[in-house]
């Protein structure tokens, strides 16, 4: 079988978010990036599926040419192939960017490589725009199911679980589709050594797909007005248990006796 | 005119459903337009009783007996063929599961940019919208444009508020035309075997661990704690990992949201996606070694100490106060 996996690069922010003065990206003077939680559990279940049922894996993200390193972290991990779709930098609405992924899946498709399966993340971590995998599935009219958490496959036939607001529910389909998928449909593996020395050295075919005005344009990011408020230090002078029960039983969790 | 797709459970419009009303009538109000709403499935009809506390003035009622188990894209058709007959200015949905995933089969069929996650809505053209980014650590203002603009409202930016006076609703049955293969995907719910245990979502009292718990058998501190308090017991990222706890207990922007009264940070830093997976608790507790870590300040109340030491002196209390064996 044949597997396409769609990333996204995004910055690795922890503490908080600082953003560039112009107030359109954050700023990532100070960051590393890393393939998007849910996408790293696509790129991890395409490996298996290919170790399990042969065939061939490809990896593809449309971002700038940094976006490499990313590719090369999901080839580290397994991955047989890489496609970078060349953009400038800019960030490109979900339209656009589902319309550059159908055409790379036609070119592939026309050189004779057909995926039995496309996978993204639910949603990317930075931009989250809930759509792509399902506007990706609708031009290519192959079957779509978001957000799964379990997946088997046994010949063309596809098992499929995931959890929501109203709890897990599956669904039995054929394949070709597309998922998308999130963190804990599997626990991703740390790349080996000889990995990485792989990824290194293959070959990553870049595209040049045409930017397309999509309708979403963003105009300026801006960090949450957060309220401030007073940490109370316990168990400075005191017992630490003592305070702490108290504190429970203040806030009616535990009985008092 | 505005146009809510409205989840609901046998007729009842979801929670999230209401907020997204909440949302459409005031819009519709400023844009001086009527409010309609589509259900899907024949027990959506009942809705109308609610809906009549949020302005709706036009129920449209998809029926097809098809339409009785869940299939995102003949949702989704139903919606397109709804919005070419009747040209709304605007669809508003849920960023719920379903409703980003029925929204964005409809945007998709129907050609139009959807803005998803949104809390703030100007009416005009192009529509300004502002948008939640990283699980709602960041915000981003946009334009969107279209013939017909398609918008998700996220979880809990508003409060849903029913309206004083309740309007006429004239309810519509139809049947959508839907071909077979918007069958291809109908999801089924699965029976959950009753395990007993206190949810992550659901729970009081949730006593998270991160990598300053130290390794997976450090949880048994926790556990207990989290026994006594009647609570869950939930994780960081950095913990599932690293192999130490299951995916199902990690809290966060790619794990689950928590609404406690009282969340235990053990040896969690803060980091801004963890922290948006606990923004509904009450009350946070950080227990950490470090004064500076970012959960300290964003806490209500903290304890500078080894988790391990810590949690040893608070099981031993509640042992004390509960009248529990020693050790
Ligand atoms: C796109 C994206 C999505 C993410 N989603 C999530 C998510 O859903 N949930 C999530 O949690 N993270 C998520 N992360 C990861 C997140 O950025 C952090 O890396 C992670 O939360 C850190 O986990 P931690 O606090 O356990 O570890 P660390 O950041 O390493 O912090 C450990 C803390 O323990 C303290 N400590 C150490 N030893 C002790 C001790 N003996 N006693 C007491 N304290 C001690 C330290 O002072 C430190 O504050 C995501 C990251 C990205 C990029």
């Amino acid at each position: 079988m044949n597997i396409l996996v769609c990333i996204k690069r995004v910055p690795a922010t922890a503490g908080h978010i600082a953003l560039t003065p112009d107030a359109q990206d954050i700023d990532t003077k100070y960051l590393g990036f890393t393939i998007s939680p849910h996408e790293e559990c696509a790129v991890e279940e395409a490996v298996r599926l290919i170790e399990k049922h042969g065939g061939s894996s490809t990896v593809l993200t449309l971002g700038p040419e940094v976006a490499i390193d990313q590719l090369r972290d999901a080839m580290a991990l397994g991955i047989d192939r890489a496609v970078l779709l060349q953009t400038d930098g800019r960030e490109w609405d979900p339209v656009a960017t589902a319309d550059g992924i159908v055409e790379s899946v036609q070119a592939d498709r026309a050189a004779g490589l057909d995926y039995d399966l496309i996978m993204f993340g639910n949603e990317s971590a930075d931009s989250a725009g809930y759509q792509i995998g399902v506007r990706v599935a609708e031009v290519l009219d192959l079957p779509c199911v978001t957000g799964i958490k379990a997946l088997e496959v046994d010949g063309a036939a596809a098992r499929v679980r995931r959890q929501t607001e109203s709890g897990w529910e599956r669904a039995e389909l054929s394949l070709p589709a597309v998922f998308t998928v999130k963190e804990g449909l599997n626990l991703p593996r740390y790349p080996s050594l000889p990995g990485r020395l792989k990824a290194k050295k293959k070959d990553i075919e870049r595209r040049k797909p045409e930017w397309r005005d999509g309708g979403l344009e963003k105009v300026r990011l801006k960090l949450p007005v957060q309220a401030s408020h007073n940490v109370e230090m316990l168990g400075k002078d005191g017992d630490v248990g003592v305070e702490l029960v108290e504190l429970f039983q203040r806030l009616q969790l535990l009985e008092r006796r | 005119m505005i146009l809510a797709f409205t989840e609901h459970v046998d007729g009842a419009p979801t929670a999230l459903a209401l907020e997204a009303l909440t949302m459409a009538h005031r819009l519709a109000e400023e844009m001086d337009t009527p409010l309609e709403s589509l259900v899907v499935g024949p027990a959506g009809a009942t809705a109308a009783g609610i809906l009549a506390s949020y302005g709706v003035t036009t129920l449209h009622v998809a029926d097809d007996p098809r339409l009785d188990v869940y299939a995102p894209a003949a949702w989704g058709q139903t919606l397109v063929e709804l919005v070419e007959e009747s040209a709304p200015a605007l669809v508003i949905g849920t960023a719920s599961d379903r409703g980003s995933e029925v929204m964005a089969h409809a945007a998709a069929r129907l050609r139009l940019a959807l803005a998803a996650n949104c809390i703030e809505i100007t009416p005009g053209d192009p529509l300004l919208v502002t948008r939640q980014r990283w699980g709602g650590s960041l915000l981003e203002e946009a334009r969107l444009k279209g013939e017909v603009k398609l918008i998700t409202i996220a979880p809990h930016a508003l409060t849903a508020e029913p309206l004083a006076a309740r309007t006429d609703v004239t309810t519509r049955t139809w049947k959508p035309v839907l071909p077979e293969k918007d069958f291809r995907v109908r999801l089924r719910p699965e029976v959950q075997a009753d395990t007993g245990k206190v949810s992550l979502a659901q729970a009081r009292v949730v006593v998270g661990g991160g990598r300053g718990v130290g390794s997976s058998a450090g949880f048994v501190s926790l556990e207990e704690l989290a026994g006594y308090l009647g609570g869950a017991v939930g994780c960081s990222r950095a913990v599932t990992s690293l192999g130490w706890r299951p995916h199902s207990d990690q809290v966060g922007q790619t794990g689950t949201r928590i609404a406690p009264e009282l969340y235990i940070a053990c040896g969690i830093s803060g980091a801004i996606q963890h922290m948006v997976g606990c923004r509904a608790a009450k009350h946070i507790l950080a227990i950490n070694t470090d004064a500076n870590a970012p959960i300290v300040a964003q806490a209500d109340y903290a304890v500078i100490g080894d988790v391990q030491k810590v949690l040893a002196a608070v099981n031993a209390e509640v042992r004390k106060v509960k009248a529990l064996p020693v050790g």
